[in-house]
């Protein structure tokens, strides 16, 4: 089991350093660091003062040797300017760098300046992570149940006309993407002009004209902003989970131990209950753990469309204003979590099913 | 004819407007149903409810996005005065002889009618959507087939390959490989790795010396389309290889033929440069197609790879080896038929998925074109108007969700019908 875990965890960190490799990598191209120069510097600059800005700032030099300084394993950069300022990675400009530390990147808790926030990455997407935490939170308590009682239920009688009916909801909702139910969400709910809040104004039910928020605001969050945001992502993981459930449960239901409960004279409720959910609910559980980089995706729709500021929200504005450090911030937040969940799915369905044993 | 129309007016119109798609459904089906026992596979479809819709649903945009040009009722580009966000079944404002009265589904934000646009982006759709899937399968294939079957190093070095692409999130990847100054950027191979003042200095030389090789350069994704679209060529060649080797003229005719119009189309496709000027691919769409096709090939691989594990530990593959069998041949033409019910399944699937996956990348306006009317784009211009005036968003968003539901039914019943036999 040691020797398991240990070995998943060196192709993780593998994993993680070429992947944060590939995207600094791209994010620093030279076009991306032209870009930089121009918006920082001037936008007349000759291309010659670009190249020589582009040095000055730390962005010289080879890809490799500038990864490193990123993450923190190689000295950060200095130089002194024209007019005898010392600039450096590590301290502010004009600060001594003799009592600056020599490395800070990543690793040293140094994740850069960011152009977008005006502040620095590490704090600035905190925030941004802990107001993206509350919506999945939300989404996992609305999702994980009924995804679950949705496939049980489904799986318990397989071919009944429930399981019918519930499976051709889940398989319309795995066809629905955020983008897709999020419009239609919007304009049932939270339009003044279509759906149900004209009907409901015009009737005096509701005070305002709209049902629901179209948009949600992180520091303000009620019902009505949040329920639209939290159901969109929440229903494409639904149909997906369930049907994984479904399937679980329907080859558990068909087992010689169920069917040896049955003959002993156990009711079908405690069957289902105490028998068949235990062991049907291990599958389920690794694809609730792979949705997670799923999720990522959604929230990254789901907060554009909602105009919500989270962590989805950061990484569009941070791909779209060419802001290197904070994009290269939300890429190793994303790479691990999805690299983490792996992880967690891995080592729990171990864990979860004693009938897989590691040699 | 100066009224605007009822819901059901609209309804009863736009059943007429597609009315050669019903023609034609009706006639696949006839034909189908009377000749389902002849038609293996196919013909079972027709045996299973859910497979029928799901078949109907995909044969309806199939057919509505061949037929697009005598669906659409007005010039899916054009603007027209006065009609800008007008609701559904409005009378065109200022009409010539011979336009269409309404727009049935009104017009968008920028008095396009939205309508025209639904058909067209289907048509948009559904031509890259099946041809990515379709070269994300070949990767796949090609790389899976083997790595199941011999695996080892290859199969350890090639399964960390596909992991490590399909632990990128994908909104990532395509912000990183669809942005205008990556698509732009020809990364210089001597100079990239070095520094970019070498390679800025580079650009800045005169045209004379950045001929030279020092200086030459492809762009992002014009080196992964001419990673990803050498595999197609290498799996026919391989595949015919194995199957006619014994006959070294038929061989010879075979692959040569694949030979020549696979780097014939590559040359086209990868770099835009075929001599001749038949295959070419716009730079936009080429970054959309190899982005899609990028994305999907690690999971094909998996799958692949998953079911030959388990179909190499049968009988007939035993067999094949004890009676003298090249893999190759073992690989391809004794286990790659064995494996193709999962896998039509997953194609079916996999059309979808490519489908949102595009979609994705039209609504953060990464798509093809900035004016075009696949659903993607069209939802991501309508959401600006969303709150008041949804339709010109819903009306795309509801073609995609019910063009995704017919493949994943479609996809359910094939799999019922393939596990019956």
């Amino acid at each position: 089991m040691l020797k398991f875990i240990a070995r998943r965890l060196g192709i993780m960190i593998l994993t993680a350093f070429v992947l944060t490799f590939v995207v600094f990598f791209l994010t620093n191209l030279p076009p991306n660091l032209e870009k930089l120069a121009r918006s920082e510097g001037s936008v007349r600059m000759t291309d010659e003062a670009v190249a020589q800005w582009i040095i000055d700032n730390g962005h010289g030099g080879s890809v490799l040797g500038r990864y490193g300084q990123w993450l923190g394993v190689a000295p950060g950069w200095q130089n002194v300017d024209e007019k005898g300022v010392a600039r450096g990675r590590c301290f502010a400009a004009g600060t001594d760098p003799t009592v600056a530390p020599t490395h800070c990147g990543v690793l040293q808790g140094n994740w850069g300046y960011s152009t977008f926030f005006r502040g620095p990455v590490l704090q600035n997407l905190g925030e941004k992570l802990a107001a993206t935490g509350i919506l999945m939170l939300w989404v996992m308590i609305v999702m994980v149940p009924s995804a679950l009682i949705i496939g049980v239920v489904a799986g318990m009688r397989e071919g009944s006309r429930t399981d019918r009916v519930l499976s051709t909801f889940s398989i319309a909702t795995t066809a629905t993407p955020e983008y897709v139910s999020g419009v239609i969400l919007v304009a049932l709910l939270a339009s003044p002009v279509t759906g149900l809040s004209p009907i409901l104004a015009k009737w005096g039910w509701i005070d305002g004209k709209i049902l629901f928020q179209g948009a949600a605001t992180a520091g303000n969050i009620t019902f009505w902003s949040f329920a639209l945001p939290v159901l969109t992502i929440a229903l494409y993981g639904i149909g997906y989970i369930a049907r994984m459930t479904r399937a679980s449960m329907t080859e558990v239901m068909t087992a010689q131990y169920i069917r040896t409960a049955r003959l002993k004279g156990v009711g079908f409720r405690e069957v289902v209950m105490r028998h068949a959910l235990r062991n049907a609910l291990i599958a389920p559980f690794t694809v609730i753990m792979l949705q997670f980089p799923w999720l990522l995706n959604g929230v990254v729709i789901v907060e554009t469309l909602f105009n919500y500021k989270g962590f989805g929200w950061t990484l569009v504005q941070a791909a779209g204003n060419n802001d290197i450090n904070l994009l290269l911030g939300c890429s190793v937040v994303a790479v691990f979590v999805v690299l983490v969940t792996q992880l967690i799915s891995d080592i729990g369905y171990v864990f979860l099913n004693p009938r897989i044993r590691l040699s | 004819m100066d009224d605007n129309l009822s819901y059901l007016a609209i309804l009863g119109r736009i059943i007429a407007q597609f009315l050669p798609v019903w023609i034609a459904l009706i006639a696949t089906f006839a034909v189908s149903i009377t000749y389902k026992r002849r038609l293996g596979l196919y013909g079972k479809l027709f045996d299973s409810p859910v497979g029928m819709i799901g078949f109907a649903i995909v044969m309806f945009w199939v057919f509505t996005a061949l037929m697009a040009d005598q669906i659409i009722t007005f010039d899916p580009y054009a603007q027209f005065s006065g009609m800008k966000n007008k609701p559904l079944g409005t009378v065109l404002a200022k009409a010539a002889d011979g336009d269409y009265s309404h727009f049935l589904l009104g017009g968008d934000h920028l008095a396009r009618d939205v309508f025209s646009r639904m058909v067209m982006g289907a048509r948009s759709v559904l031509s890259i959507a099946p041809a990515a899937t379709m070269f994300a399968f070949m990767v796949g294939i090609t790389l899976g087939v083997p790595a199941g079957y011999i695996g080892g190093r290859l199969d350890t070095g090639l399964s960390f390959l596909a992991n490590l692409v399909l632990a990128f999130p994908v909104i990532l990847l395509f912000y990183l490989l669809v942005t205008p100054e990556i698509v732009n950027h020809k990364m210089m191979f001597f100079s990239a790795f070095l520094s970019p003042e070498a390679e800025l200095a580079c650009k800045a030389k005169d045209s004379v010396t950045a001929g030279t090789l020092a200086c030459f350069g492809l762009s992002i994704p014009t080196m992964m389309a001419a990673t990803l679209f050498i595999f197609p060529i290498i799996f026919l060649s391989v595949l015919l290889n194995a199957r006619f080797f014994t006959n070294p003229m038929r061989r010879n005719l075979y692959v040569g033929g694949v030979l020549v119009i696979g780097l014939w189309a590559y040359s086209g496709l990868a770099f835009n440069a075929d001599p001749l000027g038949v295959w070419s691919m716009e730079p936009n769409l080429l970054n959309v197609f190899v982005s899609v096709v990028f994305v999907n090939a690690p999971t094909v691989f998996r799958i692949v790879r998953g079911i030959v594990m388990d179909l190499k530990s049968r009988d007939y593959v035993a067999a094949g080896q004890t009676r003298g069998e090249g893999s190759w041949y073992i690989m391809l033409w004794e286990i790659l038929p064995n494996a193709r019910g999962p896998l039509i399944v997953d194609f079916c699937l996999r059309i979808g998925y490519t489908t949102i996956l595009l979609g994705t990348l039209g609504f953060f306006g990464l798509g093809v074109a900035p004016d075009s009317p696949d659903w993607g784009s069209t939802i991501d211009d309508g959401r600006k108007t969303l709150n008041m005036f949804p339709h010109a968003a819903v009306v795309p968003a509801l073609a995609l969700m019910s063009l995704v539901l017919g493949l994943n039914l479609l996809a359910d019943g094939l799999r019922e019908e393939s596990l019956r036999d």
